[in-house]
């Protein structure tokens, strides 16, 4: 690791200031990603600058329409979270398969949406619920948000502030876990909405990141049955192939997951 | 045996120190003045070093030096080298490319050293290092097996054209041909036994010292084999003399065969020390394990068995090319030649065997010795092609395999060894009665109607291990002697501290040596003190390896006791004034035999080092030695089987039972040959169901990091059922045979047969990922 000075800000603004007085800084939250891309010598910031402190990013607010996750809550504080459990299991289901304890105890929603690596979990949650990200400087929707490979619609220094699901009246969410890692190779979050609409993301299979899934979206309107996918072709074409997974696999592991994620959606 | 003789599953006695973090590993040693070693690595599989410019390096902050290969070279310190000589079917010498310890010309695999740094602090060193320039010339890479046999292929060293180390061969030819054409039948395999990272967890580490008054070096290192390590070095590589050169190896993490070898960072440290006249450390983080720990595997093999009508095998053919990497690691060609074809006949009487070897170097990192060491590759070999037999000719395989048990011993094989004793039979049926085989078909049918594809497949292993008679080893090739020492001090005090060879990193010792003595002197294991690891205590040792600790080092210390007792019941007769033969030693004490008269063991210590009341002629004290040497490999056998269930959709594969029924002879600590077969077993099905290095086309390492390598987690391993048959080993006074290996060696054809069953599809490589699984089924 290269020397770097590390800030514990007790506030967003005060952190959005130390991220403006940095000549390359990187706000952490989490770090699973970070700190060993650091440790390795290939990210080599000014500063670092730690969110998961900040008590107004910490804590998780339920009400009749929508779950909200503020930014710095660790994924087992939402996978344990009662009320959170009740509202949208499917939500804390995703929370309990990321990583391990170690890193559920420290990762964060906002540190997973915001780095919106290919193979994360949450990034399907976010986009199958529709839900909205609120940082310090707006309110973005989910099919704004996330703009291909570790890419997001977030501008430099922009803090995410909290994350707004709004309950569904179905979810389900089904990981197939890389073997070595554990990320998702390929995890499918499905739900039906209140008003009846059909979503469904899929993540760890596209090249470009988190995806929703057309050919499933409309089976599933039609007809919410693991069943009614039986016939739905998921093409290849565009879907990462790597030694743990060819593309025609991750094509078949979106339609299974897909059924299985319907199966525990009920 | 008493409650922690023989036998007994006593708690280890190392275990207070590695569990409360009071282990003492190489690390956690701090030298005054010492300085700290980062290496240059080569980012190419293949490139010409056209110049290391190191002038920026050195005025970088807490610098000490910069040194490069050339100097290394320069300097006469010797090419590594492999120590076990193979000789080629036309009778030439196995082709050795020169394996300098820092590159000076040419770079052969990514991660091979071409200077190093040494600074005050490790992130001194790094920063220098990453300011050192070095200018390649990249050249075409042969990165596996196949790319490197290619005519027109990269030529890695000009010493051995086609890439070609050594074309070996083994068994009748003609024979075997002449059984295959009258055949019945024939059954053939391709078979990729893949290439694994050995993965301890502790990396490898080094800290040299230089006494420039006493031209005197000290090592610590994370070896499995210290005294080994110091003869190497010394008389190869010239480091030192032996006697100015001490190397400690204290608490080593793990080792599973990678920490047999010297490496080029120990003997860059040690040479390095002198350069820079400070203690240098090196320890290595886990990339450089991944891109330098000498891997394992890696054969493609063609195998044939025949049979005749009645399903008897009347011979096997194999073909086999091993990757043997860049350069020859210390003990790698005997890996696929002498640890591997000797063990093709299996647990089964085939008359004619031939097996032909050719080893190839690669633009990797140098393969060797990795848990099981050829007998994995072995084991698989025969076992996949006993259970394809089966299906193709339509017989239960558990049967197909009793027919050929070899059931008379001592039994000679056409492939050197000579199978001492066994019941091969004993172990398949207890194998069979704990998982129920019987009432496999009606799980299956079950498992099928709730849509499930459930699958059984066995393996009936055996190896050789217990490494080994010298004469034998020494008539193969090999480079040293596989005897073991001891040493037995009986302290005045009646306390004992015994001295191994063996080395023990994590295996045990400091418990189960400690029973032996507790077994025949009726005193308890904490009294005794195992001391092992360094060569300026324990006089020397072949370390420990290839099983053969309890087999070989043990048997040393039981003669070097036998010695002990002799005399102590001397001194006790004497100070009893009774006769020798009437001493019997119970519960510590020196008895005479039919009386109540009797002295402790701490007075007859006693007595022997005051020496004011000896035996006439007697010399004090009471420390006798012993060297042994075995009359033959000991050769555990076992059967295990796996029934476990493949999801369709997905080709994961998940377990119903493991179950292992081994015949390790004597045990010495049950709880102990558990945690061996448990670990061995997870390797096994790691390497079966998870594990696999892949170097892409240009000599890359893809799987350089546990978030591409699959190391076998808990929820990975089923929960095994262990049983024990036993025939004692006549080889040894103890009894014993190898445990540590074993798993390894037999699980990965149980499961491989067990996939395979369940799918209905034979074609299916390890590691049996589930893509590899769903493509298998699904096409």
């Amino acid at each position: 690791m290269y020397e770097t000075i590390y800030h514990r800000p007790s506030s967003v603004d005060e952190a959005a200031a130390l991220f403006a007085k940095g000549s390359e800084a990187k706000y952490l939250s989490g770090g699973h990603t970070l700190i060993p891309v650091m440790k390795q010598r290939l990210a080599s910031p000014s500063d670092v600058i730690d969110l998961g402190k900040i008590k107004e990013l910490i804590g998780i607010d339920v009400s009749v329409d929508a779950v909200t996750i503020k930014a710095a809550t660790t994924h087992y504080d939402v996978a344990m979270n009662g009320p959170a459990q009740k509202a949208i299991p499917a939500l804390a289901h995703l929370a309990s398969l990321i990583g391990d304890p170690a890193v559920r105890h420290r990762g964060t929603i906002g540190g997973s949406i915001a780095n919106n690596d290919p193979a994360a979990d949450y990034p399907s949650a976010v986009l199958a619920l529709g839900a909205t990200v609120k940082t310090n400087k707006r309110s973005i929707s989910a099919d704004d948000f996330f703009k291909g490979l570790f890419t997001t619609a977030l501008a430099d220094g922009e803090i995410i502030t909290q994350v707004s699901f709004p309950i569904p009246a179905k979810a389900g969410y089904s990981k197939f876990p890389h073997p070595a890692s554990r990320f998702a190779l390929t995890g499918v979050f499905v739900v039906k909405t209140k008003s009846g609409d059909v979503r469904v993301a899929a993540t760890g299979a596209s090249q470009s990141g988190v995806m929703r899934v057309p050919a499933i979206e409309a089976a599933l309107k039609a007809n919410w049955s693991a069943g009614a996918l039986d016939s739905v072709k998921i093409s290849a074409d565009g879907l990462m192939s790597d030694l743990h997974g060819s593309s025609d696999y991750r094509a078949n592991l979106i339609k299974v997951m897909a059924q299985r994620a319907v199966t525990a959606a009920g | 045996m008493g409650v922690e003789g023989i036998g007994a599953s006593v708690v280890r006695k190392e275990d207070r120190r590695f569990i409360t973090g009071k282990g003492r590993y190489v690390d956690d040693i701090k030298l005054q003045g010492m300085t700290y070693a980062q290496f240059v690595r080569s980012p190419h599989a293949h490139a010409k070093v056209k110049s290391i410019d190191t002038a920026a390096a050195m005025k970088m902050p807490g610098v000490v030096g910069v040194l490069t290969g050339k100097e290394i070279v320069d300097d006469k310190v010797g090419n590594l080298i492999c120590g076990w000589a193979i000789t080629s079917k036309d009778g030439s010498p196995m082709k050795m490319g020169a394996w300098p310890a820092m590159a000076p010309e040419t770079v052969r695999f990514v991660g091979q050293a071409v200077a190093v740094v040494i600074a005050e602090t490790k992130n001194q060193a790094r920063d220098a290092a990453e300011a050192v320039v070095v200018n390649y010339e990249e050249l075409p890479a042969a990165a596996d097996i196949r790319a490197a046999i290619k005519p027109g292929a990269p030529q890695l060293h000009p010493e051995a054209p086609g890439n070609v180390i050594y074309d070996w061969t083994i068994g009748e030819e003609a024979a075997t041909d002449a059984a295959f054409k009258s055949a019945a039948n024939v059954v053939s395999l391709d078979i990729t036994n893949n290439r694994l990272v050995p993965n301890a967890m502790e990396p490898r580490a080094a800290i040299a010292e230089y006494n420039e008054a006493e031209e005197h070096f000290t090592l610590y290192t994370t070896s499995q084999n210290p005294h080994v390590a110091r003869l190497v070095l010394s008389a190869f590589y010239n480091i030192a003399p032996e006697h100015k050169l001490r190397v400690v190896a204290p608490d080593v993490g793990g080792g599973f065969g990678s920490k047999i070898f010297i490496y080029p960072e120990e003997m860059v440290a040690l040479w390095a020390s002198k350069k820079v006249r400070r203690p240098v450390k090196w320890t290595g983080d886990r990339s450089e394990a991944f891109l330098t720990d000498a891997h394992g595997r890696d054969h493609l093999t063609k195998a044939e068995m025949a049979f005749d009508k009645d399903n008897k095998v009347t011979a096997l053919r194999v073909k086999t090319y091993a990757n043997l990497g860049a350069y020859m690691s210390l003990f790698s060609s005997s890996v696929p030649t002498y640890l591997y074809a000797t063990l093709l006949s299996g647990q089964y009487n085939i008359p004619n065997i031939f097996a032909e070897v050719i080893s190839v170097y690669t633009n990797t990192v140098p393969v060797d010795a990795y848990r099981g060491a050829g007998r994995p590759e072995a084991s698989f070999v025969v076992e996949r092609l006993m259970e394809t037999a089966a299906r193709q000719l339509k017989v239960d395989p558990g049967e197909l395999r009793r027919k050929n048990f070899i059931t008379q011993f001592p039994h000679q094989t056409p492939v050197i060894m000579a199978y001492d004793v066994g019941d091969f039979g004993a172990s398949l049926d207890a194998a069979m009665k704990a998982i129920d085989y019987a009432g496999f078909p009606a799980r299956k049918a079950k498992a099928k109607s709730e849509g499930k594809l459930r699958g059984i497949g066995l393996s009936c292993y055996i190896e050789a291990c217990g490494i080994a008679p010298s004469k034998a080893v020494g008539s193969l090739g090999a480079g040293v002697g596989l005897w073991e020492s001891a040493e037995v001090r009986v302290n005045p005090v009646g306390t004992i501290e015994i001295l191994t060879g063996s080395h023990s990193h994590g295996q045990g010792h400091e418990t189960t040596f400690a029973q032996l003595v507790a077994d025949r002197l009726g005193i308890p294991i904490s009294q005794v003190q195992i001391v092992h690891g360094d060569t300026d205590k324990v006089q020397f040792g072949m370390g420990t390896y290839g099983s053969r600790s309890a087999a070989v080092g043990m048997s040393a210390i039981f003669k070097a006791m036998e010695k002990v007792e002799a005399k102590a019941k001397k001194i006790a007769a004497h100070q009893l004034e009774a006769s020798e033969g009437d001493i019997v030693i119970e519960n510590g004490e020196f008895k005479v035999t039919g009386t109540d008269k009797s002295i402790a063991l701490p007075m007859v210590a006693l007595a022997a080092y005051t020496a004011h009341n000896l035996p006439d002629g007697m010399e004090p004290g009471l420390k006798e030695g012993a060297f042994y040497d075995p009359t033959n490999f000991t050769f555990p056998a076992g059967a295990y089987i796996c029934e476990l269930e493949v999801d369709s959709g997905t080709g994961k594969t998940s377990f119903v039972n493991f179950v292992a029924a081994d015949d390790f002879g004597r045990l010495i600590n049950p709880m102990i040959v558990e945690g061996q077969v448990h670990g061995g077993l997870a390797q096994g099905i790691g390497q079966a169901l998870l594990e696999g290095a892949v170097y892409d086309s240009s000599g890359q390492l893809v799987t350089a990091s546990f978030m591409d390598y699959t190391m076998p987690r808990a929820d990975d391993l089923p929960s095994f059922k262990l049983n024990h048959t036993t025939t004692l080993c006549p080889g040894n006074p103890l009894g014993v045979k190898g445990c540590g290996e074993a798993g390894a060696i037999g699980a990965s054809a149980a499961v491989i047969n067990a996939i395979t069953d369940a799918i209905g599809n034979n074609k299916l490589e390890m590691p049996a990922t589930p893509d590899r699984v769903w493509h298998a089924i699904h096409g």
